[in-house]
């Protein structure tokens, strides 16, 4: 952060992030707001720059998050998550078998292989295994992680779309993944009508998050009314207008929300059942390598 | 809900999927309802709740169950939408903006998108004629195909007496000449064709037919050349040094005086002169197919200038410098070969007979006299005096075109 610039960084899960925060930073321009970006290859980076200070603002998958706020905790100050997109509220994930083979029902999973997108993927692992580890069946199942783009926290969707593809060449019994994929997977063909059964679904939970941290001290007042000014122009941000609203449908949004913190505590759960992190932050998942 | 509410507007899917175009019914459900209204979804696959789940996060409407509640994307999506004017040309604005781009006339125009900037040419009274619209259905209904409607084997067939050898070589000279003459008139439409804004569509469409109608000029010409297998004849370089002043005319209204009014003006009274005088059948039927569609070619060019004359008296002032500037840029070549002027004249004779070629050569200075009285006849339509008309109508270029 220096003087007037507030530095946001993302992570580059597919090229279109580079359109998405060079169109967003020029838009902030014209309404008088210098942000610049940092983009990294992976959250568990862009967690740790956060926490050291090299931005101010990390745009944070839920998993990010948790970690952030861990870090920031144990450092003796705090985290915000200050925006986030009204589509990262209330997101579920289910569990799919074939329809018409041995798994009718959630509990016939049991000895069953169960496909799941990356490690660190919150929407296609550490959630819905975390639900089916609710539901008695820890230890009794098989799980194989498609792993693509570590490090990305399942942003990027090739993991679940290998894991839905072993499951309909009969490789997995079960498949993991986002509500929205089930749909997009059955639009892509890749799911034909009537092949798929949901067996299992979590709670609904929230994604992405505008994240900031504070130190001991609390905010800092110089960068917090930079924040401030972050956030009025986010909220600000109307899918009527023509400048943004083609930015607003890359970032896959309509409008943005301020950020809440009640749709954590599934993934908070999930985490410490899996043991990704420990309750200070540290990368505790074993063989994770961003 | 309150026991007094009205039941909620339904949408009843019929089993099919949101994986399989269900969402479009609810689509068609959704617009007649307003933001904040609720709609009940009914009847879907095993996987609606699922399905609609993701699918109004997506489209910015909330959800509970299979009660959706419309949200206000679709309409803030239309919020800085305008109409691109009128479907017909009764539609048309005086200046459409760039921002509408390829949009077709009429339609309902979302803002954002790139802008059409190439398409410089955007002023009503710069591009457009009242005539425009007519020409073009006549000139779609006029196209002939070359090979049916030229009876080829009728030149072919003709004997060496009745056709003789150096008569046919004029003949394959002038073909030569009109070739590279209507290669000219297809590039100069062509260049302004993608600057003029799609707003005005029947322009573009009517100089669309135009190129069109040169690539046919070109094939029959040239076909006619080749039609008793002489080689081709000469290409001067003053006829081409004239025809790429034509080129190199930057400025569409100048360009199309040049070209269309001057140029193609003169060509209709060359191409009677074809139909009238050729020896041989295949010359007489491509000169006349020429032009019918020339005059239409000369007629849009006459009437966007007359038109935009009217509104703007200091374009007259700019034509003249036009002429005067490419008499200027001929002066030192020799404007029409002298192959191709004896050519005409040995055409019209139809053989070397010194009586014949007598009266070819008058029938060529009769053209010659045709094409002055027709340049003089357009450049009054345009405003200019007769006096000032005869002036300019000398200072044409001696290639014709
Ligand atoms: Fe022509
Ligand atoms: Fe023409």
């Amino acid at each position: 952060m220096s003087g007037d610039r507030l530095t946001l960084g993302a992570v580059a899960y597919d090229p279109k992030v580079v359109t998405i925060w060079d169109g967003f930073r020029r838009w902030f321009a014209a309404e008088g707001l210098d942000v610049d970006y940092v983009l990294y290859s992976n959250y568990e980076r862009q967690v740790e720059e956060l926490l050291a200070g090299t931005i101010d603002v990390a745009w944070s998958s839920p998993l990010a998050w948790v970690r952030a706020h861990r870090l920031a905790e144990a450092a003796g100050g705090g985290a915000r998550a200050l925006a986030m997109r009204d589509t990262d509220r209330d997101l579920t994930s289910i569990v799919v078998a074939r329809e018409g083979s041995a798994v009718e029902a959630v509990h016939d999973l049991k000895g069953k292989v169960v496909g799941a997108g990356a490690v660190d993927s919150p929407q296609a692992t550490l959630l819905p295994l975390a639900h089916l580890g609710g539901l008695g069946l820890t230890g009794e199942l098989t799980v194989r992680r498609f792993e693509v783009g570590v490090g990305l926290h399942g942003d990027h969707v090739g993991g679940e779309r290998d894991a839905a593809r072993a499951l309909m060449a009969g490789e997995v019994d079960a498949a993991c993944m986002i509500d929205g994929n089930h749909l997009l997977f059955a639009r892509e063909g890749l799911f034909p009508p009537g092949a798929t059964r949901v067996v299992a679904q979590t709670a609904p939970y929230d994604h992405c998050n505008m994240t900031v941290v504070d130190g001991p001290g609390g905010p800092q007042p110089g960068r917090e009314a930079l924040l401030g000014r972050f956030c009025q122009l986010l909220f600000a941000m109307d899918y009527g207008d023509a400048t943004v609203r083609p930015l607003l449908d890359l970032e896959g949004l309509k409008q943005w929300l301020p950020g809440r913190l009640d749709g954590y505590a599934q993934l908070e759960a999930a985490v410490d059942g899996s043991g990704f992190y420990d309750g200070a932050g540290t990368v505790t998942a074993e063989g994770y390598r961003p | 809900m309150s026991a007094l509410a009205e039941p909620l507007p339904q949408v009843a899917l019929g089993g099919i999927g949101l994986d399989r175009g269900g969402h479009l019914l609810i689509d068609q459900a959704l617009r007649r309802l307003r933001p904040g209204d609720a709609l009940l979804v009914t009847e879907g696959d095993a996987h609606l709740e699922l399905h609609l789940r993701a699918w109004a996060r997506s489209r910015g409407h909330a959800v509970d169950g299979c009660v959706l509640r419309k949200g206000n994307a679709a309409d803030r999506r239309m919020a800085g939408a305008v109409r691109a004017g009128g479907t017909g040309p009764g539609g048309i604005v005086d200046r459409p903006p760039s921002s509408w781009g390829l949009a077709a006339r009429g339609s309902l125009v979302e803002a954002g998108g790139p802008d059409l900037a190439s398409a410089d040419l955007a002023s009503r009274p710069q591009v457009w004629s009242d005539v425009a619209p007519k020409l073009y259905a006549q000139a779609a209904a006029s196209q002939w195909d070359p090979t049916t409607a030229v009876d080829w084997s009728a030149t072919a067939s003709l004997t060496a007496e009745e056709l003789p050898d150096e008569i046919e070589s004029a003949v394959v000279q002038v073909m030569t000449y009109l070739v590279e003459n209507e290669q000219a008139a297809l590039m100069v439409p062509a260049r302004f064709l993608g600057r003029i804004h799609p707003h005005f569509r029947e322009v573009v469409q009517l100089l669309a037919v135009q190129v069109a109608d040169e690539a046919r000029h070109v094939e029959v010409f040239t076909r006619r050349a080749q039609l008793r297998g002489f080689p081709l004849g000469v290409s001067g370089a003053g006829g081409r040094a004239s025809l790429q002043t034509l080129l190199d005319e930057p400025d569409w209204s100048l360009a199309s005086f040049l070209l269309s009014v001057l140029g193609e003006g003169t060509f209709l009274s060359l191409l009677s002169f074809l139909e009238r005088c050729a020896p041989d059948p295949v010359t007489r039927q491509v000169a006349r197919l020429a032009l019918q569609d020339e005059a239409r070619h000369v007629a849009f060019g006459l009437a966007h200038l007359t038109e935009e004359v009217a509104g703007d008296r200091a374009l007259r002032d700019r034509l003249r410098a036009a002429i005067e500037r490419r008499h200027d840029a001929l002066a030192s070549t020799s404007g029409l070969a002298p192959d191709v002027h004896d050519a005409m004249v040995v055409l019209a004779a139809g053989s070397w007979a010194p009586t014949a070629i007598a009266a070819g050569w008058a029938k060529v200075q009769a053209l010659q006299a045709d094409m002055d009285d027709g340049r003089r006849h357009r450049l009054v339509r345009l405003g200019f005096t007769g006096r000032e008309a005869a002036e300019l109508s000398a200072l044409h270029t001696k290639n014709f075109m």
